[in-house]
């Protein structure tokens, strides 16, 4: 007789509450995987989250877990100055693209280069969400945003960052990988990368970065379905998943 | 420790280690180098961490994660340095997070020169960033002061779980002077467990969230009103000053940090010659000590305010103090130039003439 596997919800989601997400966003099912994750490894007490400023700056109120809301951007040296303080402790950051990728670009370079292990999780959803659909740092060309409405231009504002790549250069981290939430063959990887990227740092063993390619249907003006398409379509052929470094 | 000559940054950075604070964050920049050289050699051999930031604008942000964590934290910068701060400043006020920030200030607006000036006050006395907020600015007059006025600002970061700035000019930071550096008796960091993350067992599974936004205008409402009776509080409480040679004074000179020395010394000149000269000096900044003005002999005819700054940021605040009862006039250097005895007995003795 096969067993069934019945998904019930984590213990660390917060039931009383309801998300304040978009339908068809991709955030709910990333901060599944956090929960699980952390719940597997049994660390929940163990835990500092810290939020950042963007949809998710709200997260705390859906994980029962310590946090603290950042500084637009500056989230990686917040988790910096946790972990100096308390290195037995687990230290996550969240973080969309525009606050990583822009504003928090120095950041997050210098807290990958100095390699103090934390778990830095990074949603690339190609655009800034909350407020309300502008040209993020990683907007693919000719995507239109309100802020790109002929489309993104090269000329203009140049090529979309590839932040995988781009810290996989460096000597500091010991674990990058990109996946994606659009369908289950891609949310089961990304669950492996991020529990391993929690199980890393809880185990002392380094720096770990997942960067999640995530939709924002609202302000991509798509369809939840049609947006997980366009996702795979368009920003999976320039962001390829995959492990960009891995110290194992 | 015995009593030895120290250079004021270094007096500093010791004072703080020896107040409990084992965790430093920093970027160089001068006149204030010596804290991070320091801290970076001394922090490890206490069981501490110096971590150097790539920017102002992460030292603070370091500085706020670990404050966040409940146990004793500081960064030291210089004024250009605290403008890249003021953004993490605000948030760690709303956030209501003890830290001690210290400015070795230069002359300023922008990059400006190396050298000491008091540019800074307003700055520092109106929070430095943006929203309602005041942080409690120390001005130390000598370097035993500002051993002990580092001290206290944990003490004070602690009680009202608000940043506090110790506000040292550059000759503050640069000069070296005898010093006596005492241990502070501290309480263990997990007395802060009730608000600081990281001690969830100690809570007994209870979680904390430490916020910086209010998005609910019920919530921010309350929370801002809750600020401004935190600092009401302060004002009442911590302010400092000191008065010299006040009594039957006819004109009270007024500075803070280095120009109060060279005030010091004209005004004990001056009475010397018999004129009747004193000094009232602030030794916090904000509060500022409206006291100390109000409580002036009623011998005193006017004010003289002493400053490295050609736009004499503390005069409006002495004329707030004295509810514009007294003329206020003013003298000082700047651009990096301290003014001299010399100067102030002048200044001081064209006022008595009129």
């Amino acid at each position: 007789m096969s067993e069934t596997q019945v998904f019930g919800i984590p213990k660390i989601w917060k039931t009383d509450v309801h998300t304040h997400y978009c339908p068809g966003c991709t955030h709910g099912v990333a901060h599944r995987l956090v929960c699980e994750a952390i719940e597997e490894l049994g660390i929940q007490n163990r835990v500092m989250g810290i939020a950042p400023v963007g949809c998710a700056v709200l997260m705390h109120e859906y994980m029962d877990l310590d946090f603290i809301e950042a500084p637009h951007g500056r989230a990686p040296a917040l988790a910096s100055g946790m972990k100096a303080v308390r290195p037995e402790k687990v230290v996550f950051t969240y973080q969309g693209d525009g606050d990583l990728a822009s504003i928090g670009m120095g950041e997050i370079v210098h807290t990958m280069n100095r390699g103090l292990p934390l778990t830095i999780i990074f949603i690339n959803n190609a655009i800034y969400g909350m407020t309300g659909g502008q040209m993020a740092p990683t907007t693919l060309l000719g995507q239109k945003s309100t802020t790109s409405p002929a489309g993104r231009s090269a000329k203009v504002s140049g090529y979309p960052i590839r932040m995988c790549e781009l810290l996989a250069t460096l000597e500091g981290p010991a674990y990058i990988e990109r996946a994606a939430l659009t369908q289950s063959k891609y949310i089961v990887k990304a669950k492996q990368a991020v529990l391993k990227a929690f199980k890393n740092q809880a185990e002392g063993k380094g720096l770990s970065f997942v960067e999640l390619l995530s939709t924002c249907p609202t302000n991509w003006g798509m369809r939840p379905v049609d947006a997980c398409k366009w996702l795979e379509e368009n920003m999976v052929p320039y962001y390829p998943l995959g492990v960009y470094k891995d110290f194992e | 420790m015995a009593r030895a000559l120290m250079k004021g940054t270094e007096a500093i950075a010791e004072a703080a280690i020896q107040a409990g604070c084992k965790y430093f964050f920093g970027y160089p920049i001068t006149p204030q180098n010596e804290i991070p050289e320091y801290m970076s050699a001394r922090l490890p051999e206490v069981g501490g961490t110096y971590l150097q930031a790539e920017s102002e604008v992460a030292s603070v942000n370091l500085l706020m994660g670990g404050a966040a964590t409940g146990y004793r934290v500081m960064t030291t910068s210089s004024s250009p340095g605290i403008s890249l701060m003021s953004e993490g400043i605000s948030y760690i006020a709303m956030a209501e997070l003890p830290c001690v920030v210290i400015n070795v200030s230069r002359s300023g607006p922008g990059l400006g020169n190396i050298l000491p000036a008091q540019g800074d006050y307003n700055q520092a006395t109106r929070g430095g960033g943006h929203g309602d907020y005041r942080i409690i600015v120390l001005a130390p007059g000598n370097l035993q002061e500002a051993v002990e006025l580092t001290q206290d600002a944990f003490a004070l970061s602690q009680k009202y779980r608000t940043p506090v700035m110790l506000l040292a000019d550059g000759f503050m930071g640069q000069m070296m002077e005898a010093v006596e550096i005492e241990p502070r008796e501290t309480e263990n960091p997990s007395s802060n467990a009730e608000w600081a993350m990281g001690w969830r067992d100690e809570r007994g599974g209870k979680r904390v969230v430490i916020r910086s936004m209010l998005l609910d205008p019920d919530k921010m409402e309350p929370f801002s009103a809750h600020l401004q009776e935190k600092y009401a509080k302060i004002r009442e409480s911590e302010a400092r000053f000191e008065h010299f040679m006040v009594e039957g004074a006819e004109l009270a000179v007024t500075a803070y940090g280095t120009t109060s020395r060279v005030c010091r010394s004209a005004v004990s000149n001056l009475r010397a010659e018999g004129l009747k000269v004193g000094m009232v000096r602030p030794i916090t900044v904000w509060p500022f000590p409206v006291k100390g003005y109000s409580s002036l002999p009623k011998s005193v005819r006017g004010i003289l305010d002493v400053e490295m700054s050609p736009a004499f940021q503390m005069a409006d605040d002495v004329r707030l103090a004295t509810l514009c009862g007294l003329p206020v006039a003013t003298e000082g250097r700047w651009g990096g130039y301290s003014p001299s005895v010399r100067q102030i007995e002048d200044k001081c003795k064209e006022l008595l003439r009129k």
